[in-house]
């Protein structure tokens, strides 16, 4: 089955070898002619103009219909506020924080005991004695309005798919492919140029941003349905709505619910990205921080967001789990419902006249921001040159190098390596769309912001895999230390991706080296779970033969587990670089200058054009890599030695 | 030929003529002629995984088919059900096509005539045991009276009452088949589909299973395909059994028939090692009466084995082999059942 060509590895060489000839010979093949480019970008933006003129009463049409649940959520969750529905306006006011409080621990309560309970009531004081409860309140209803959105729209392009696996196969799934890789970022701009600046074009980058994991969730949970399943839907008479209501979809509940906790977590991601066109809450106010270096209180809105982060990421597995254990239909919580209710509602009511319930009162709350701002302050003065020396010491040796050769490097030469190295690991398709992929950023004119991108994401994927492979293998010998990372990885996991430039700026000062830093801290995690997996996957059989044969550990580590592990570490990086991708987008905002900036900055002038063309070539970049480690960690798997004659 | 237990005479409840099954490139194109099937089959880029199959299931018979691992038996039941679309043949119910039948009618025949017992069991783990044999009934829109009405019975039937708030997770695996057989006996089906509805339990729930299938099938009479790979289990429960190889019928018989006269050297090798006294009855090993009195007496529908401690107490004497209304068939002593089981010489048959 393998179809490996040693030949290829052959024509590689010379191919090379003639590119870098013809390179040197002509400055052209050196650096794309600008005469060659086309005007992609103002083409998208022009004819984005004529959609936008034309469809604006859609548009509005659409905004209206999102603005009203989008107003009841923010009122009643954090502001309070008029809500005009025709000719009534209903004057609201917020829910008071002590029955949130009160509500959302009593959920903790019910479906994960008293540990859940406890780490929400936690969470729930953190909020508020540290001020944050109406930012969080607010992010939070960003994440209620956009959930059932991100859900729904999910599910019915998941069944859609399922239904029609060769409009899957062609459409839905490179398009959500693209829709993943695609940073973020670029969605905002078309939003915003379609719907304006504000709480609406967030919503809707939102929605579009979390839509893809729920739709292939949903697929691949239909899909996977023990065929019994299927088979009774029909023999029951079913018609095709009855299948799938009352049968399929109930039946792949539970995976489903763990799409649910992912489009959560993925929602709560996008809103305090979106936070910065307009949607206001923690992200609006970290980001704020960030400018002003303010640094205590960045921190903490930043950790707000984490403990936000981890409260949705707990109870949502709780409820996942619960509901596969099938305690989903425990009938004895009416009461307990009734009284939570009775309770929200009575201290919203008192709190109309008695202030602290409604509001949690100033006196009570504390800061540390100036102490953190003194820690900072202390850490710079006092281990300025360690800093300053690693900076230093990682941009000289290992980043300048990397970027020097990646940016002179001529482009029909790394073309051509592109193209080999496509036709060796998959083929010639692989090889077309590496060219395709090459090409599309060279006509754009995006050639050297793309050659930034890579040499980051080069840099962290190097400074990840030295770091999380060892660590990984450290988790898997010391089974105590393994729980640790793994717990340590979950919870970085769970982090807002933004959340990670946080601490670096304020040490590093802006720049490539502390966007550098935040994208491992923020790629070295698929590395280690990967590198732990693959260990863990290692047959017990082999490494028994390994101690018989009389292997030392590190003759183990080389001989027997890093060869079976290699596959599913490869993949880890593979994680690893689509991480970095996207985190590099992020860390435009510390003035990066590659693609993500070039993003950011369409974004601020709503430049349509090149935001989307920037944020494609992105996109682009990440499916060619996931398409090449996937060929390559194919190619390195071993056969399976067949069981049967 | 020989004397073999006489054939019940029933009404056809389920048949299907010239049946083929192809899979490979192309093969969910339905085939106009039998000639193009063969063909198609032949040409070596098809997989047939029904050849021509023609059967005959009558009304209220346990109706079993047999093959090794691939053989084509769940395709077989599939075709009958209509959970695949044969490439050629005709499936008949009742006398009404169903290959031929549209969706709309082919789903009202599911909804009142048709059930379906699945090897793991199929149960959705959301409902509970009630919902799980509840949920055929809502599907066809049944009143919730009635329908309540319609699951407690099948409850009752299965011993199932005391448990109908449970989840299926909560339940043992014979616990879980049982449902699955309420839930097919709830629609009150004239036509059970069993495939392979035993073979993921243990031997003692399994046995304890094929009885209560017996059992209910004595007050229900059901037509049922059973699909299994145990012979033991399909003497047990089966009137009549079809052994399959290689998608094509190799025979057709009462298991009787089969044991005693294996059609080919295939099913001879399938069936070698059986215990015969398990299978043969004792009407079949019977001689002619030698005497109009006897002390003991045995039902000619009982198998040898079961005859073994009447016998026993007769001294292996010959002793009386009655039919259903008591009248004398014949008689048998432990001679007849040697020679029965030695399959040399049979009674009435001289070697
Ligand atoms: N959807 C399918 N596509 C291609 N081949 C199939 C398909 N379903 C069944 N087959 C083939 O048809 C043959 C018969 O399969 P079938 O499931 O009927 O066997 P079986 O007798 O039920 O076996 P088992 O005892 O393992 O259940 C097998 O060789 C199988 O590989
Ligand atoms: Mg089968």
């Amino acid at each position: 089955m393998t179809r490996f060509r040693p030949r290829a590895i052959w024509l590689l060489l010379p191919a090379a070898v003639a590119a870098l000839w013809i390179a040197q010979q002509f400055s052209w093949a050196t650096r794309f002619p600008k005469a060659w480019e086309l005007p992609v970008a103002k083409t998208v933006s022009k004819s984005a103009a004529v959609v936008t003129d034309n469809l604006s009463w859609l548009t509005r049409l659409f905004a209206t219909a999102i603005e009203v649940p989008m107003t009841l959520v923010v009122a009643l969750l954090s502001e309070g506020g008029a809500l005009t529905l025709g000719g009534f306006a209903l004057d609201l006011p917020p829910l008071s924080w002590s029955g949130l409080a009160l509500a959302v621990v009593w959920l903790g309560w019910r479906t994960g005991g008293p540990g859940l309970a406890l780490l929400q009531a936690l969470g729930c004081a953190y909020l508020l004695f540290f001020g944050q409860w109406s930012a969080a309140m607010l992010t939070l209803a960003s994440v209620v309005i956009a959930v059932p959105f991100a859900l729904g729209a999910g599910v019915v392009l998941g069944i859609v798919a399922w239904r029609m696996p060769r409009l899957d196969r062609w459409l839905v799934t490179p398009v959500l492919d693209l829709m993943q890789t695609v940073p973020a970022f670029a969605y905002l701009v078309p939003t915003l140029v379609l719907f304006g600046f504000g709480p609406v074009s967030a919503l809707i980058a939102t929605v579009i941003f979390a839509l893809p994991p729920m739709a292939r969730v949903t697929t691949l949970a239909l899909s996977r349905l023990p065929g019994a399943i299927t088979d009774l839907a029909a023999m029951m008479g079913c018609t095709r709505g009855q299948a799938l209501w009352r049968v399929l979809l109930p039946a792949a509940m539970p995976m489903l619910l763990v799409g649910l906790n992912q489009t959560v977590m993925m929602t709560l991601n996008m809103v305090i990205i979106a936070s910065m066109i307009g949607a206001g809450g923690l992200g609006f106010d970290v980001l704020l921080a960030l400018r002003q270096l303010d640094i205590g209180r960045g921190l903490e809105a930043g950790a707000a967001i984490v403990v936000l982060a981890i409260m949705l990421d707990r109870q949502g597995r709780v409820l996942a789990s619960g509901w596969s254990r099938g305690q989903a239909v425990s009938r004895r919580r009416g009461l307990g419902l009734v009284l939570v209710l009775g309770a929200l509602l009575g201290t919203t009511l008192l709190g109309q006249i008695h202030a602290p319930l409604r509001a949690f009162p100033e006196s009570w709350q504390v800061t540390t921001g100036s102490t953190m701002d003194s820690l900072v302050a202390w850490l710079n003065v006092n281990f300025f040159d360690t800093i300053e020396a690693v900076r230093v010491f990682l941009l000289m040796n290992l980043m300048n190098p990397i970027r020097i050769a990646l940016a002179s490097a001529p482009w029909l030469g790394v073309m051509t390596i592109v193209a080999m190295l496509g036709w060796v690991l998959g083929g010639w398709r692989l090889a077309v769309l590496g060219l395709g992929v090459g090409g599309f950023c060279l006509v754009t004119g995006l050639w050297d912001e793309t050659m930034t991108t890579i040499y980051l994401c080069l840099t962290a994927a190097i400074l990840s895999v030295s770091l999380g492979v060892p660590l990984g293998i450290a988790g898997h010998r010391w089974p105590r230390f393994g729980k640790l990372l793994t717990l340590a990885v979950e919870l970085l996991q769970t982090m807002p991706s933004f959340v990670y430039l946080i601490p670096v700026v304020m040490l590093l000062r802006v720049g490539d080296v502390s966007a550098m830093i935040a994208i491992v801290a923020f790629a070295v995690t698929p590395v280690i779970r990967y590198t732990m997996a693959a260990f863990e996957a290692v047959p017990p059989a082999l490494t028994e033969a390994g101690t018989v044969m009389g292997c030392t550990s590190g003759q183990m580590l080389r001989h027997v587990q890093l060869p079976v592990a290699l596959p599913t570490i490869l993949l880890g990086i593979n994680q690893c670089f689509l991480f970095s991708l996207a985190m590099v987008v992020i860390t435009a905002l510390v003035g990066t200058r590659d693609l993500g900036q070039k993003v950011y900055i369409a974004l601020t002038k709503a430049d349509v054009g090149s935001g989307l063309v920037a944020g494609l070539c992105l996109g682009l970049v990440g499916i060619l890599v996931d398409r090449l480690f996937r060929a390559a960690a194919a190619r390195i798997a071993p056969q399976e030695p067949s069981s049967h004659a | 030929m020989s004397k073999t237990t006489a054939p019940v005479q029933r009404r056809t409840k389920l048949s299907c003529s010239e049946i083929w099954k192809l899979y490979g490139p192309n093969a969910d194109r339905p085939a106009a002629s039998r000639d193009e099937v063969e063909s198609r089959a032949a040409n070596g880029r098809c997989f047939a995984a029904l050849s021509d199959v023609s059967l005959d299931i009558g009304e209220g018979e346990i109706f079993v088919v047999m093959g090794l691992s691939g053989s084509g038996k769940s395709t077989l039941l599939r075709c009958l059900a209509q959970l695949v679309e044969p490439t050629f043949g005709n499936v008949e119910l009742d006398g009404r096509s169903l290959t031929r039948m549209g969706q709309a009618e082919l789903r009202e025949v599911r909804r009142h005539d048709m059930g379906m017992v699945f090897q793991h069991f199929g149960l959705l783990p959301h409902l509970t045991v009630a919902g799980n044999v509840a949920l055929p009934l809502k599907i066809r829109g049944e009143k919730a009276e009635s329908r309540d009405h319609a699951v407690a019975t099948a409850l009752e039937l299965t011993g199932l009452a005391a448990m109908a708030d449970r989840l299926p997770a909560q339940l043992s695996g014979g616990q879980q088949q049982r449902v699955g057989l309420a839930r097919a006996l709830a629609v009150g089906p004239g036509l059970l589909f069993l495939d392979e509805p035993f073979s993921a339990l243990d031997p003692l729930i399994r046995r304890e299973l094929q009885d209560e299938l017996i059992r209910l099938q004595a007050g229900l009479h059901k037509t049922m395909v059973f699909v299994t790979h145990d012979f033991s289990e399909a003497v047990r429960v089966g009137d009549r059994v079809a052994i399959m190889k290689d998608g094509r019928l190799r025979q057709v018989g009462t298991p009787e028939d089969i044991v005693r006269q294996p059609a080919d050297d295939y099913v001879r090798n399938f069936v070698a090692g059986v215990d015969l006294t398990r299978v043969i009855r004792c009407a079949t090993a019977a001689r002619p009466a030698s005497r109009s009195d006897y002390a003991h007496a045995v039902s000619g529908q009982g198998r040898l084995s079961d005859a073994a401690e009447t016998l026993m107490a007769a001294g292996g004497g010959p002793i009386a082999v009655q039919g259903e209304d008591g009248s004398l068939i014949g008689e048998i002593d432990l001679h007849a059942v040697l020679a029965a089981v030695s399959g040399k010489s049979l009674a009435g048959e001289p070697a």
